[in-house]
């Protein structure tokens, strides 16, 4: 899979600026004159570990669901009534102006086509995948990646992916860029020239460097060459800075923040996960703090585009399965299948709950335990490229998410 | 063939001009069985040895609330923080001298597959105090199976109570359990969790590909009903907990009317055996050592070894290390972060006193949050899954970038003063040494990017 792509030649000439007049270099500043891929952004937040989608979309209309659930359905409040239906979770309460506002919405009972192993491994690789069924490790590719050939003026800073982590979501044929906004480099530029030197001929460390100085200059502070006794406490001092950051799990605001300026520029498509959804103990608390970071995201993400921007980005959060109906031993829930998709932002019809709810009596269940889906996931996120990006109905079926049957539209976006 | 430095770098903890290197494939499997001398001279403790830490600090927790605003309860809580603090300090001494290990050692093959073994068997707590225990968890109950047999080290690891814990088998209960029934008539409800059972078959033992369902995957839990810890994080067979009758698991029928702990031994004796096991430990060993694509020749080896003695660990390594495959010169696979900072800081011979006496705070910062920020916690992947094995997940721009930053500004950090750079290359890569290492280590403007540029080279961020 290739992820990054600046070529040899682009990183000799990069080191090569360097070199003359490294602070003046307009290299070091983004700055593109190619034209962007209209304006409408994709964000895609993959929630890794298994949202439980019934206890985030609180099915309140359900009969079946109080006793399904005896210590995670808490007593239904006002505030957090979305529809006749469905309450929400109180993690979520920050996000309650937006559902006001048209700005956030649900897919309830979706899924990918994964079944049966409830792995989480092979479920996000689906999910990432796009895919009925998952290819040898090697052959994986991402559905935002292929999505890139379709999109007329696609560059390499067209796509981000954001974060500490693999994202399969992004990778394949296509150019993305990846980045984690929490590293600083220093470097004199004789320096630079050596580690050109020293890693040309490594196909995959080689690249990955040069994309990183590339990348290090973007996040406001460029790639610095202080190397006074002062400059050199100031790298430690940076470093340390920066771990300890991400230590105490702070890079969430960075990814948020970067993910934002750089949709501010470039970029129109993010992607970037949520870990910490595995809640098969206590869920009752357990699922608070990565609500939080979802909830803290999203508000951070609408903060950093303003209002314009905001008004033409789509976020969606996926995740790989939902968790089983009935609460297990421990307070929790264990892997399940029909699952909850979250959207945000402004260019969603939002204020609303998509799909068919399937019922949670027992005869209604899959395999007499989990949600049974009504609908297939990638539809939805289908209609969302479709929408924002004008990619034709069949390219999706044939190219994007081979063999998908989109259906009509179902409006997701305004 | 055989070669020293190879021996070394790919399946020891690095090139060291002090620690003498094994002499031959012999020699590397017989340091599986001497004496233990890193675990004596860089001691950890053990588990049962930890645990009392958790019950003393909720038990002063409890005191101190009980009894807040007296006298009594001021002290409770000046013991229950003491306790912490202490604890989170053995944590300290955990991480440094599991490096200092790494350091020192002349039997590196010994701690490169606790770390394997380790991550294969990923367990770890979140919650206070015992979150610092997997150390001890590695050092009781993988550490001294790596050079046993793999049924030996499964029932070892599955049935410790870190993973327990970790994987929520000590809150499973059988459906048609006593506990089950007792809460039932409490109004209560007690019932199963799969999550051990899965993770057993899927990551364990056969392989997410291998021949079971999701009904094995029940079964197994139903099995695995009653296996749990005392409150003093004692291993304990929970009767109670037992699901009554048999379980069927690929087939097999295990146990009777009454719950013991001898039919999932059986059952684990069993998945242990099974060729899809055979051939998912083989590959897994070759990925990690070897390649991310290794030549299915030398995995075959490791895999009938593996079969023909029913998973004689040594025999599979010795399987792996006699097989020409596993001498190729090219090093293809990335180091993982912990191997590249074990192995910058054997290589930089960094004093182990100043290790020694250096503070918690020091560490953090300059090696354990690092760590962190180039994508692997310590002790601590994502899921129960372990590390990714792929290059393609290390050698990111991200990653390499924090290697870079790293090696450019915590070497100076460590030494009073830094090596001559041409004679750190020569040192850090031996025969390895390429003349475009060498130039660049010559023409470095000063010692510390000469250090950081042999450090992200290929040739030493290659095992």
């Amino acid at each position: 899979m290739s992820r990054s792509n600046l070529s040899r030649r682009s990183f000799l000439s990069k080191s090569a600026v360097l070199g003359c007049s490294a602070a003046a270099s307009p290299l070091l500043t983004p700055v593109s004159l190619a034209s962007a891929p209209g304006e409408r952004r994709l964000v895609v937040i993959i929630l890794r570990g298994a949202m439980d989608g019934i206890d985030v979309l609180r099915p309140w209309g359900d009969a079946d669901y109080a006793a399904l659930r005896p210590t995670l359905a808490d007593s239904q409040q006002n505030t957090l009534q979305l529809t006749d239906f469905h309450g929400m979770h109180s993690g979520l309460k920050d996000l309650m102006p937006l559902w006001k506002n048209g700005e956030l919405g649900f897919v309830q009972a979706t899924s990918t086509p994964y079944r049966d192993k409830r792995s989480h491994f092979d479920g996000q690789d689906l999910l990432e995948a796009g895919t009925a069924e998952l290819a040898p490790m090697r052959d994986r590719t991402g559905w935002l990646n292929r999505m890139l050939p379709h999109l007329q003026g696609a560059q390499e800073r067209t796509a981000f992916a954001i974060g500490r982590e693999d994202m399969l979501v992004l990778a394949g044929q296509s150019d993305v860029s990846n980045w984690s906004p929490d590293v600083d480099i220093t470097l004199t530029p004789q320096g630079l020239r050596l580690l050109e030197l020293t890693l040309q001929s490594d196909p995959l460390i080689g690249p990955a460097m040069a994309e990183a100085i590339g990348l290090a200059s973007l996040d406001g502070d460029s790639v610095a060459f202080d190397l006074s006794e002062g400059g050199m406490r100031g790298m430690m001092e940076e470093m340390s800075a920066d771990a300890n950051a991400a230590l105490k799990g702070r890079s969430d605001h960075k990814i948020a923040d970067f993910t934002a300026q750089q949709l501010l520029q470039d970029t129109r498509i993010a992607s970037f996960s949520i870990s910490g959804w595995d809640t098969h103990a206590n869920q009752h608390r357990s699922l608070n703090r990565p609500l939080k970071q979802l909830s803290e995201t999203i508000l951070r993400l609408r903060d950093g585009l303003g209002a314009r921007v905001w008004q033409q980005t789509t976020v969606l959060c996926m995740t790989e399965f939902g968790r089983t109906v009935r609460e297990n031993g421990s307070r929790g829930t264990d892997h399940g299948t029909g699952g909850t998709m979250i959207m945000a932002g402004g260019a969603i019809n939002g204020g609303r709950v998509y799909g068919q709810w399937p019922g949670l009596d027992p005869s209604a269940l899959y395999k007499d335990r989990d949600l049974m889906p009504t609908s297939d996931v990638r539809a939805w996120a289908a209609w969302a490229m479709h929408d924002s990006f004008g990619i034709a109905q069949s390219a999706l079926e044939r190219d994007v998410f081979q063999g998908l049957d989109m259906g009509s539209t179902p409006n997701l976006l305004l | 063939m055989f070669d020293p430095e190879i021996a070394e770098i790919r399946y020891g903890t690095g090139l060291s001009s002090s620690a003498r290197a094994p002499s031959s494939v012999q020699a590397m499997l017989d340091g599986l069985s001497s004496p233990d001398r890193m675990a004596e001279r860089f001691p950890i403790e053990s588990f049962d040895s930890f645990a009392p830490r958790v019950r003393q600090f909720t038990q002063a927790r409890r005191e101190a609330r009980k009894q807040a605003g007296t006298e009594a309860g001021k002290a409770a809580d000046k013991t229950r923080k003491k306790i912490a603090s202490d604890a989170r300090e053995a944590y300290g001494t955990f991480f440094r001298n599991t490096l200092l290990r790494r350091i020192h050692t002349e039997t590196g093959l010994r701690e490169r597959l606790a770390f394997f073994w380790a991550d294969h068997f990923t367990a770890y707590a979140n919650s206070s105090i015992i979150k610092w225990a997997t150390s001890p968890y590695i050092e009781t109950a993988i550490r001294p199976h790596i050079g046993g047999t793999f049924e030996d080290l499964l029932i070892s690891a599955v049935t410790h109570p870190l993973m327990l814990n970790f994987l929520d088998q000590n809150t499973s209960v059988g459906p048609n359990s006593v506990a089950a029934q007792k809460a039932k008539a409490r109004g209560r409800v007690k019932g199963l969790n799969e999550n051990l059972a899965r993770e057993v078959l899927e990551l364990h033992t056969l392989g997410v590909n291998g021949p079971y369902t999701q009904d094995d995957v029940r079964n197994l839990a139903e099995l695995f009903a009653g296996l749990g810890y005392t409150n003093k994080g004692v291993f304990r067979f929970v009767k109670n907990n037992g699901e009554p009758g048999a379980e069927t698991i690929l087939g097999k029928s295990y146990g009777g009317k009454t719950p013991a702990l001898q039919d999932i031994h059986d059952a684990l004796r069993d998945l242990a055996r099974h060729p899809s096991t055979a051939q998912h430990i083989a590959e897994k060993l070759a990925r990690h050592f070897v390649s991310d694509t290794p030549d299915p020749a030398l995995v075959n080896a490791m895999a009938s070894a593996y079969q023909d003695t029913n998973g004689d660990l040594v025999a599979v390594y010795d399987a792996m290390l006699s097989h020409p495959s596993a001498w190729q010169t090219e090093a293809e696979n990335i180091k993982q972060p912990i191997d590249f900072m074990a192995t910058t800081l054997r290589a930089l011979e960094i004093d182990q006193a100043y290790l020694m006496r250096s503070k918690t705070r020091e560490l953090r910062n300059l090696l354990y949050a690092p760590l962190q920020v180039m994508g692997q916690s310590w002790e601590k992947p994502i899921g129960p899954d372990g590390w990714p094995e792929e290059n393609t997940h290390w050698a990111t721009p991200q990653f390499m970038a924090a290697r870079l930053q790293w090696a450019l500004a915590v070497p100076q950090a460590l030494r009073r003063t830094l090596p001559d750079p041409r004679d750190f290359a020569r040192a850090a890569l031996g025969n390895r040494l390429t003349p475009e290492v060498r130039f660049a280590a010559e023409a470095a403007e000063n010692r510390w990017e000469g250090i950081a540029l042999v450090l992200s080279s290929p040739a030493f961020q290659r095992q």
